[in-house]
């Protein structure tokens, strides 16, 4: 399949890309990990005229840690990520880079791509969530850094303006007593998650004190299910107070029903994932090293 | 009067031997290795970034050559199925897709070899896990599953005495 003729842009810098974006108008589209960006094109459901290749600007992929932050530069691949060192202390980014699809699209797919694309099936958004993230942004402007929790306005749509790209991601590294788990339920490895759920849960002896619970795939964007957090939050993890925020879970999904499953199927797997995600993300918290990997039908 | 797109000069290293080519920038690097370089030895399958009948290796890791255009190869160095066998002798791991019989039809075999050949230069024990994980990305229709582990952990022994 052939996508429709383009033009091709070659980046050397990031300021030079946004330059780029700015002076080939609205048609134009930054072109990173490709992974979805260049499937939907095949497909004919992007038709950009113009291509901006930013996979050859120097210094965009790397992970650092500073004053408490781990920084991923936009184009850092999601192996890179999944063979990292971070993974081992920051068990949830772990769960989630190398959860993602298979090897060779892991090899490819950026993680800044990931959250600019704003897929309501992407994994990275419903992590990042449930942590403290900064999306840094860069237009021929301004350079300016927008919290996760306003990026992402509705499906495949950001706060970005048509000349800005996201420059750096930056997310804080929790502290002890707080543990983070991702689950995703897929049909095979190569296809989007039927429905997926990331929980950071910080305990004080056995009560919860703080949770954050974000599901993905059962929405037009991540949902944030505050309610079934608020079921959790100062109060012992036990059947029923896992039940209720399974419950909250339910109400506040919105799936839509489709070849992967019903609404009502997807609504009830999302409260299931949520439930071994809690488990896994409370004995992190404890400070046991717990694997976990997507679970496949 | 359709617009006129340019061409775009690029060099890349395709098993070992430079190129220099003139490529449409929609052109994917899958038509380029089979159309342009007539090596067809990598399939197209679902041409949707599924199956992974195209995976080829980018300077050394394992890429779907159907989700990537020609152009962005740019300067790369690509490894293709016909890049495994060295002076007429088959790679280790073509010999243990052979031997145990890691194959029926054929079609998917290039690109679970070199899913397999990134796997097995890092890891020469891979674990059953491990052998799953690494060829998550690679669809066999004949379900020949159970001789493809076979060989790829055959593939590893290989490449241990290699």
């Amino acid at each position: 399949m052939y996508p429709r003729p383009f033009h091709y842009h070659r980046a050397g810098s990031l300021p030079e890309a946004a330059t780029m974006l700015s002076q080939l108008g609205d048609d134009a589209k930054l072109l990173a990990g490709g992974q979805s960006l260049i499937p939907l094109m095949k497909l004919r459901f992007a038709n950009p005229s113009h291509l901006v290749d930013l996979n050859f600007v120097p210094g965009t992929s790397y992970i650092n840690e500073q004053n408490g932050a781990v920084r991923f530069g936009a184009l850092t691949r999601h192996s890179e990520i999944e063979n990292s060192s971070i993974g081992v202390r920051f068990p949830i980014l772990h769960d989630c880079a190398a959860g993602i699809a298979d090897v060779q699209i892991r090899n490819r797919g950026t993680i800044g791509g990931s959250l600019a694309e704003a897929d309501p099936s992407g994994d990275w958004a419903a992590v990042l969530l449930t942590q403290k993230t900064e999306i840094w942004c860069l237009s021929p402007r301004r350079e300016r850094s927008v919290p996760l929790t306003d990026f992402i306005t509705d499906a495949y749509t950001t706060v970005l303006e048509h000349d800005e790209l996201v420059r750096e991601i930056s997310v804080e590294v929790p502290g002890k007593g707080t543990g983070g788990a991702y689950l995703a339920f897929k049909r095979s490895a190569p296809v989007y998650p039927t429905a997926s759920a990331a929980v950071q849960i910080t305990m004080e002896g056995d009560i919860c004190k703080d949770a954050h619970l974000v599901l993905g795939c059962v929405g037009l964007v991540p949902v944030r299910a505050t309610a079934a957090a608020d079921a959790l939050r100062d109060r012992r993890i036990d059947d029923k107070s896992v039940a209720a925020a399974m419950d909250a879970v339910r109400e506040a999904v919105d799936p839509q029903a489709d070849m992967r499953g019903s609404a009502e199927y997807k609504r009830t797997l999302a409260a299931a994932l949520v439930k071994r995600a809690i488990e896994v993300a409370v004995r992190r918290a404890r400070g046991e090293r717990v694997e976990v990997s997507h679970i496949y039908a | 009067m359709p617009e006129t797109i340019d061409k775009v000069a690029i060099q890349l290293k395709v098993n070992g031997k430079l190129y220099s080519l003139a490529v449409e920038p929609r052109t994917l690097l899958v038509e380029l290795l089979r159309e342009e370089l007539n090596l067809t030895g990598t399939h197209v399958g679902c041409d949707t970034t599924y199956c992974g009948a195209c995976t080829v290796l980018l300077n050394g890791a394992s890429v779907k050559s159907c989700t990537m255009f020609a152009v962005q190869a740019d300067g790369a160095e690509i490894l293709t199925v016909e890049g495994l066998a060295k002076d007429g002798k088959l790679h280790p791991i073509q010999k243990a897709f052979g031997d145990s019989y890691g194959l029926q039809c054929g079609y998917c075999t290039p690109g679970l070899m070199l899913s397999t050949f990134q796997l097995v230069t890092k890891n020469h024990e891979p674990s059953e896990n491990e052998i799953r994980k690494a060829i998550a990305g690679n669809t066999c229709r004949c379900t020949g599953y159970q001789n493809i582990f076979k060989a790829i952990r055959l593939a590893a022994q290989n490449m241990k005495g290699a």
